[in-house]
């Protein structure tokens, strides 16, 4: 690989904030590691996200994503490095703590509850109410009108704000779950594999959201194993693999082949087509291998989905 | 709060909506197949029976449904909260039994008594959700744990300061009279006497419906309920939620106990045992998923209605009450049934 890497302590040194030109980093992670029990799920990680910028993180399946996320979201606490916010050493204990100091995740699974309406879950743990003391009703038509104009700013068609959020498709529960963060007011919106479950187009619009709410000024983290989908949007991409990362670039020092060659895992690819040189008499699999090799990253190749 | 939309849509007429009529907006509702049958269960007994459609029978039949209804509030609000409490029907009569020995026993006026019984009540109601809370074993468990244990406390203690199974009489003591005029005395509307339990019932009802539909708080009963975790993860406290559920069931058997106590004056200890099944079983034909995150406070009192009406109206029918159990069984069969196909509605294009 020839792509330069970030020198991750240059980084957090030297770095300014795009926005602010301050040498603060909206949130940041410095060796940070986590392990439950003896199974160390991730180690020595450091990455740093800023104003109006999205910094990917890819990696496969058990590569320590999750975990990543956790952290920041409140979930778990990280038990090595340091996690900072706005300049302050962090560890928070429970999700409402980081939602406090704005950090906004979108889940796999999304966070909603399928049984309950629409704008119910729009509005679920920031309930907006109105009357005096234990008289507090909520306040159902300001939140019913707010729902449907958030989601039609987000360019999504509602049918009623009344059905169940279980009756939307996939994508429709991702762009709620985003316009959701986004009204809030978060700085930082963390979004876990928010198109693994999408098809093309509507990968294509929840990648467009992404692009909103980065021009709006949030700090976004991406989380994905699609590098097709990583690169048009990231400014930066931090790759993981069994709880390491082993590469952290900005975005005008790679291209996406060779992102992709090093998802697909480039390296092994290799040694296995050298292998089965070295074994002999296999000529149309190396052929093929070596092609494999050298077009991972060619926009035709798909890229497993597990 | 507000944010500046970079890219709108034009609205367009949907096609994929078709216009829902009130109709079907009302079958959507939880309670509405409790609401078919108790009308034909009406139906039913008004045209087999000539009494059961007098005003003092229906009073009864209101009564009946009240002293199951008050309950079925609390269990309701828990149900949607995803648990269910299998020690309410004798934490009923715990409660009953600690207002009156408690006040025997010192020999104090009754409302002290009473007062400590709500304290014990909605105690019992905190130590079932913390416990709860803290070993996250299933409520089936703990609840289950909890009613054998109050099994034998309530018979235990009762033989050990009384010395008998039932709680000595307090009706000669001081402040009995005005506790009886509020737990057990009936009100004259239009010449029929309508127990106060069924006022009771009505505004627990009314207020759990409020609480549940607009507040913050009946926003979360639906979360906690539906998904535990997809709550936790917006911030909803999950825990002084269900926590908070728990207490509000014990806030109703108190109300219950004290009904008891002082339409008796004096309780039988070992009573009570299989209640809870008919506070769940209210629920359930109400409408509230076993599952959590779907029903409502309604439902619960439909369920316990129509439970009031079979109960007496098998007997104004006069027909062998031996029967009532079979119906009782299969009201719950069919109403679960019913329950299952909103569910798999509601979950039908996910994903």
């Amino acid at each position: 690989m020839n792509a330069k890497q970030i020198d991750q302590q240059q980084l957090l040194k030297d770095e300014k904030d795009p926005l602010t030109h301050t040498p603060v980093h909206l949130l940041s992670l410095e060796n940070v590691g986590k392990h439950y029990g003896n199974i160390v799920a991730l180690t020595d990680v450091t990455m740093a996200v800023d104003n109006g910028r999205v910094t990917c993180v890819l990696g496969d399946n058990g590569a320590g994503k999750s975990t990543l996320i956790k952290i920041i979201a409140g979930l778990h606490q990280h038990d090595e490095g340091v996690l900072h916010i706005m300049g302050e050493e962090r560890k928070f204990t429970s999700p409402r703590d980081a939602l406090d100091v704005g950090i906004a995740t979108v889940y796999q699974d999304l966070a909603v509850v399928p049984l309950m309406p629409i704008w119910r879950n729009f509005f679920l743990g920031s309930e907006l109410t109105s009357g005096f003391g234990p008289f507090k009703s909520l306040d159902v038509q300001q939140m019913k009108d707010i729902t449907k104009k958030e989601l039609a700013d987000m360019g999504i068609d509602l049918r009623d704000v009344e059905q169940p959020i279980g009756q939307l498709s996939g994508g429709e529960r991702q762009c709620v779950a985003i316009a959701r963060a986004v009204y809030f007011g978060a700085k930082v919106l963390i979004l876990d594999e928010p198109t693994a479950a999408l098809g093309v187009k509507q990968s294509g619009v929840v990648l467009r959201y992404i692009l909103q709410a980065r021009d709006r000024g949030l700090g976004v983290i991406f989380i994905t194993h699609n590098p097709h989908h990583a690169f048009p949007v990231g400014d930066r991409f931090l790759l993981l693999k069994r709880g390491k990362s082993i590469g952290y670039y900005d975005k005008k020092d790679i291209t996406l082949d060779e992102l992709t060659a090093q998802m697909a895992g480039g390296a092994e690819l290799a040694e296995l087509a050298h292998e089965l040189e070295q074994l002999g008499g296999h000529g149309d699999i190396v052929k093929e291998v070596q092609a494999e090799v050298a077009g991972t990253a060619s926009a035709g190749t798909p890229t497993q989905r597990a | 709060m507000t944010m500046t939309p970079t890219m709108t849509k034009p609205a367009v007429a949907d096609e994929r909506v078709a216009k829902r009529n009130p109709l079907q907006k009302l079958l959507g509702r939880p309670e509405v197949g409790a609401l078919v049958g108790a009308i034909v269960l009406f139906v039913f007994f008004a045209s087999v029976s000539q009494t059961f459609i007098q005003p003092n029978a229906f009073a009864t039949v209101l009564y009946g449904s009240s002293t199951i209804g008050i309950m079925a509030v609390g269990v309701s609000l828990l149900m949607i909260g995803g648990e269910f409490d299998l020690s309410t029907g004798v934490a009923v009569i715990s409660s009953a039994l600690t207002a009156s020995m408690f006040s025997w026993y010192f020999s104090m006026n009754v409302w002290v008594g009473v007062i400590l019984a709500l304290v014990v009540s909605v105690g019992i109601g905190y130590i079932n959700g913390w416990i709860l809370m803290k070993t996250k074993l299933p409520s089936f468990i703990v609840t289950l744990a909890t009613f054998l244990m109050l099994t034998g406390l309530n018979l235990g203690l009762t033989r050990m300061i009384g010395g008998g199974v039932s709680s000595p009489s307090i009706s000669d003591m001081d402040g009995y009279a005005s506790a009886r005029a509020i737990f057990s005395s009936s009100v004259s509307i239009a010449g029929v006497d309508v127990n106060n339990t069924v006022f009771i019932w009505i505004a627990l009802v009314a207020v759990a419906s409020w609480v549940l539909l607009r507040t913050k708080v009946g926003n979360w009963i639906f979360a906690v309920g539906g998904d535990a975790n997809a709550a936790r993860a917006v911030g909803v406290p999950v825990k002084a939620t269900k926590i908070g559920l728990f207490m509000a069931v014990g806030f109703c058997g108190w109300i219950l106990g004290m009904h008891n106590l002082f339409a008796f004056d004096a309780v039988q200890s070992g009573e009570g045992v299989g209640n809870e099944f008919l506070y769940i079983i209210a629920a359930v034909i109400g409408g509230c998923l076993l599952t959590g995150g779907y029903g409502s406070a309604v439902g619960g009192a439909i369920g316990a209605f129509i439970f009031g009406m079979a109960n007496k109206g098998i007997v104004y029918a006069e027909w062998n009450p031996d029967w009532f159990k079979f119906f009782l069984g299969l009201m719950l069969l069919l109403a679960t049934i019913v329950n299952l196909i909103v569910k798999r509605r509601a979950d039908s294009s996910k994903g």
